[in-house]
């Protein structure tokens, strides 16, 4: 017998998993990965002062019951932190999605990955997953907590009873919100190899549809054109989740499908650019 | 197991560039060459196997199983090592590594074992917590082995392992090959347009070309008995040198050197007859040889002769 043991490759004798979980580990490894960011955690911190702002005013107007007069707590509070954290929301689909899928088209990864047992919907999902939890981690996580700080200092369920739509308004508009700007940005970022562009162009997509609204609003007239604008149609959605006046003339049912839409030519983008190999024509 | 990998009438078109051309072919288990010069369809066959890209006629089966109906168990049974460079940006080898077993279906623990064991196995056990992108070519090289290794695949997919390799890290990455397949029990399909590569680590050698498989079978057989290959260096003019030796039912092609091998059919007959015949061509054909031994078939004798360069 040689006295020297062989350390070299050998068999892997120990358990697999099953098949279906890999878009867990992609999203676990992408959502490590930005929280060793250090400029990403102060985005973080960034995102929960409206939070603090807000439970402020909710412990102050629970004291002080006349400051309600100027700072009501009623629906409108929710569904306003919730339209304030929009600009959260478009910071943090940057940072964090516009890598998501170009770096790994610049570093050819996307041949490692689907040469894995992992479907390309697997991969879209953990993709998605690591930029749904930190939007959710800006949007609805603190609209909840502001819900238990709002029983906590009024020490009773009375708002909630009276308005029993906040919280299931508050989780749709937040999925709302979330998914339309996690799906547009994923397919953004499977345009290109480049962060800076897909991060541009994202914000072009934003801006452009902004000023394209203004624009046409001061030529007809009428907000009925705010079917344009994504920030309009996603603010007409929460208008009527929260059962609030519609801030705009657009119909909801038109709102909804603009964003339906964009879910969908989304996914269609990412279903083409997904792909183990690209075949240039 | 029977056949590592089976082909049956596989077409794979890019638009109206059909890249592979009604393919039949079968891979038996150990080491196997995947032979042909570039733009043969070597890379389009294995990512065809891979499921990448759905052939539009026939059937692709590996280890057993249905490439169309089983992508998934096939791909948890393969390890791949793509041609062109590819990493997981913003990780360190052993992080790269052991994710790569967590996608392959290993516990995380498991996985990170493995990163370790695998990377010093291919020799970047130093350097497995540098980031990736710090890596020279070769290094590149051999993360993309260590990644395709993690899961300990049945059966490994290399598409040009030593491309861009210095002739050192070349003949260790070839020894790795050459381990893996005769030392370790890993089935292996080598794609090169190499020859020197595949013949020392591949028992058996598919050459492509041109979208077809244009011979198949096991290296030795393929390379015939030896002896009856000649390195011929004549002064004068080939042409009607080589037309004399066609004639005479003898292949001849040249390589890099300006010497021509040239290959003797039939049963050998008395010691020296061989070299007589070509020596009377030359004659005939007023040629002078300078140079005339016998040499042993190669497999680039077998490669000129399957894709018709003589």
């Amino acid at each position: 017998m040689s006295p020297i043991h062989d350390q070299s490759y050998r068999r892997y004798q120990g358990t697999r998993l099953p098949l279906g979980r890999s878009w867990t580990v992609i999203a676990g490894a992408g959502i490590r990965g930005m929280f060793a960011r250090k400029l990403f955690l102060i985005l973080l911190v960034l995102a929960w002062i409206p939070f603090i702002v807000r439970a402020v005013q909710i412990y102050a107007v629970t004291m002080y019951p006349q400051a309600g007069q100027i700072l009501p707590i009623d629906a409108s509070l929710f569904r306003d932190f919730i339209e304030q954290q929009s600009i959260f929301v478009f910071f943090i689909s940057i940072y964090v999605g516009s890598g998501l899928i170009a770096n790994d088209r610049r570093a050819n990864a996307l041949q490692i990955y689907l040469s894995k047992p992992l479907l390309r919907t697997e991969y879209i999902a953990g993709k998605l997953a690591v930029l749904l939890f930190f939007l959710a981690s800006v949007t609805l996580l603190p609209a909840l907590m502001l819900v238990f700080v709002e029983v906590g200092f009024a020490a009773g369920f009375g708002l909630h009873a009276a308005n029993p739509q906040i919280v299931p308004a508050i989780i749709l508009s937040s999925a709302i919100r979330i998914t339309v700007a996690s799906f547009a940005m994923l397919a953004l970022s499977s345009l290109s190899k480049s962060t800076r562009y897909v991060a541009v162009l994202y914000t072009g997509v934003i801006f452009f549809t902004e000023a394209m609204y203004g624009v046409l609003t001061f030529i007809t007239g009428t907000t009925a054109v705010a079917w344009v604008s994504l920030g309009a149609n996603l603010d007409q959605v929460s208008d009527a989740l929260f059962r609030q006046p519609a801030g705009y003339d657009t119909p909801l049912v038109v709102s909804a499908f603009v964003l339906v839409g964009l879910v969908i030519l989304s996914v269609s983008v990412l279903e083409r650019r997904v792909r183990g190999v690209e075949i240039v024509s | 197991m029977s056949n590592a990998v089976v082909l049956e009438h596989v077409t794979v078109a890019y638009g109206n560039n059909r890249a592979l051309r009604e393919v039949s072919a079968v891979f038996p288990p150990g080491a196997v060459g995947l032979l042909g010069p570039n733009g043969a369809g070597k890379s389009t066959m294995l990512k065809a196997l891979l499921g990448f890209i759905p052939p539009a006629t026939g059937r692709l089966e590996v280890l057993g199983l249905d490439v169309a109906a089983r992508p998934l168990d096939i791909r948890a049974r393969i390890g791949y090592m793509p041609e062109i460079d590819g990493h997981i940006p913003g990780m360190n080898a052993v992080t790269f590594v052991a994710y790569c077993g967590q996608l392959a279906g290993l516990p995380r623990s498991d996985a990170m074992q493995r990163a370790h064991e695998v990377l010093y196995y291919v020799g970047l056990g130093e350097a497995r917590y540098r980031n990736l992108e710090t890596y020279s070519t070769g290094m590149k090289q051999r993360i993309k082995l260590a990644q395709a290794l993690v899961h300990d695949p049945d059966l490994l997919f290399l598409d040009e392992p030593t491309n861009g390799m210095d002739p050192k890290g070349r003949d260790e990455m070839l020894e790795l090959v050459r381990d893996l397949a005769h030392n370790k029990g890993v089935n292996l399909i080598l794609s090169s347009h190499l020859l020197p590569d595949v013949e020392y680590t591949c028992d058996h050698v598919v050459v492509l070309d041109k979208g077809v498989v244009a011979a198949s079978g096991p290296i030795e057989q393929l390379k015939g008995p030896p002896g009856r290959v000649y390195e011929v260096r004549v002064k004068g003019h080939l042409t009607p040198f080589v037309a004399a030796l066609h004639d005479a039912g003898m292949e001849c092609h040249q390589t890099d050197e300006d010497v021509m091998r040239v290959f003797v059919p039939g049963d050998p007959g008395r010691p020296g007859d061989d070299q007589r015949r070509v020596c009377e061509l030359a004659a005939a054909s007023q040629v002078q040889v300078r140079h005339l031994r016998a040499s042993v078939p190669t497999l680039e004798d077998v490669f000129a002769r399957a894709i018709g360069e003589s």
